[in-house]
Formats: structure tokens, sequence, C-alpha cells
């Protein structure tokens, strides 16, 4: 789908991820200790917080990318914006389904509507829709500009995601690197999870901006076939 | 053993998650692919053209 350098980027960062991945499971798995009120489930918490963090970087591009495009007007980022939003919705997948999976052990429910589940739940939403909007629009021209005021849109919610368990009382863990909760034989596993997450995302956004670079072409190529016959 | 079940089905869930968006790009590039060998044959012969091949 693009240029020999490309792939080869591509390729390193394949490698880069695989070596990562090993290496975070093993720091998360044997590395971190047992925590000791909640046991084994914790673990889940080296993943799920990595996500989130991830996900909200992507809907931070999105975001400025959607905003470079009004002004710009030019296709990079719209496609940028696009790569970005998906993959922000694939990491809030992730942070949505093992959150509760986390909850029901610990809190003894699945879900409850907290303002951080709940803003959570509405970003998730936002960029689903985001992501519809593009499908449901035809001309390229207008469905670049309507999903960039809607991305600019949605993304007022990211930071009240961030801020909520600063702001309100809430059910979910504060902020333990601010508040110094997390013990410091924990940090290596989260740090080394996070890295390996925006690797991922990095490998994610690149194939996805490429994909849809080349969608644009074989369209445009298409209308012209079409016209010339 | 309780709490070790949702660790591994976390764990599932992230991979099967990762697995399907990969599954769904690949698949999108090889459609693409398609499109594209369709146009060239097309192009190819339209009559008055130089045939490549």
């Amino acid at each position: 789908m693009h240029d020999r350098g490309q792939g080869r980027l591509d390729l390193m960062l394949g490698v880069l991820l695989f070596a990562g991945m090993i290496l975070a499971l093993y720091m998360a798995f044997l590395q971190a200790p047992r925590e000791k009120t909640m046991g084994d489930v914790q673990r889940i918490f080296y993943f799920h917080v990595p996500a989130g963090i991830t996900g909200l970087t992507a809907f931070a591009i999105n975001f400025a990318a959607s905003l470079i495009f009004l002004v710009r007007r030019n296709r990079f980022w719209d496609n940028l914006a696009l790569a970005s939003a998906e993959a922000g919705v694939l990491f809030l997948s992730i942070v949505l389904v093992t959150g509760p999976l986390w909850a029901k052990p610990v809190w003894f429910v699945w879900w409850t509507w907290s303002p951080r589940l709940t803003s959570s739940l509405v970003l998730w939403m936002l960029y689903v829709a985001y992501l519809l909007i593009r499908n449901y629009v035809t001309d390229p021209d207008r469905r670049a500009i309507t999903s960039a005021v809607f991305g600019i849109v949605a993304f007022v919610d990211a930071p009240i995601v961030w801020f909520s368990i600063r702001w309100w009382r809430d059910i979910h863990p504060s902020p333990m690197l601010e508040t110094g909760g997390l013990s410091p034989v924990m940090r290596p596993a989260l740090w080394t999870c996070w890295a390996v997450f925006q690797i991922l995302f990095v490998y994610l956004l690149r194939r996805r901006f490429f994909l849809e670079s080349a969608r644009q072409d074989v369209e445009w190529l298409q209308r012209r076939v079409d016209l010339a016959r | 053993m309780y709490s070790m079940n949702f660790l591994f089905a976390a764990y599932v869930a992230i991979w099967i998650i990762l697995a399907l968006y990969l599954f769904s790009i690949h698949s999108r590039e090889k459609k693409l692919r398609e499109e594209v060998q369709r146009l060239k044959e097309m192009i190819e012969s339209k009559p008055g053209r130089p045939n490549r091949k």
C-alpha cells in the first residue's frame, strides 16, 4: 500500500512490538508483585491503564488533526484524524471490556454509573458516532468537514474523563501515579506496558493512515475511469 | 482462583479485540488491492491504450 521505506519501518515497528509484548507480559505477570488486597486480578491494571491513556492520546490527535484540517483543508490531516479516531475507539474498547472484568471481583458489580465510567462510555459512543458519520456521508469534502467539526465537539468529553476522578467523588481509584498510591515496585511494569501500547498505537495508526490514503487514490482513479468511458 | 478467571478473561478479551481489528484492516487492504487490479485490467483492456504486459 505504500513505498519500500515505509514498509521497512512497518517491519521494524512490528518486530519491536512483538519483542515489547513479550517483555510487557513478563513484567505484568512475573516481575510485578502480587497486590495484597485484590490479588492477581489487579494485574489487569497494567493493560487497562495504558490502554486508557493511549485511547485519550489518540482522541487528542484526532482533535488536533481535525482543527488543522479545517484551517488548511489538506487531506493528510483528515486521514490522520480518521486513523486516530479508529485507534482510539479500539483502545477505549479494551478499557471498557477489561474495566468490568476487574470491577466484578473487586467492587462486586460489573458496572456502576460513576462519573469516570459514564464519561468514558459516552466518549466511546461519541467516537463510534464519528466513524459512522464518516461511513454515511458519501461526498468526500462534506464528509471531511462534517467529521472534523464532530471530532472537535466530541473531544470536549475527553478532559471530563481525565479529570472526573479529580473533580468528583468516584468509586474508581484516584490517579495513583499523582497521589503516590502506586508502589514503586509496580511502576516498571506499568511504564513498560505503557510504552508497548504507544508502539502498538503508532503501528496501527500508520497502517490505517496508509489504508485510507490508498482508498482515496483508488476512489479518484475510479472516477477518472468512469469519466473516460 | 476466582479472581484468576477474571484476569484470564481480560487478557483473552484484549487479544480478541486486537486480532479482530488487525483482521479488519487486513481484509480492507486485500479488497483495495483487488480493486486496484480490476482498475488496471480495465485501463489496459481499453482500445487504443498500449498494453504494458
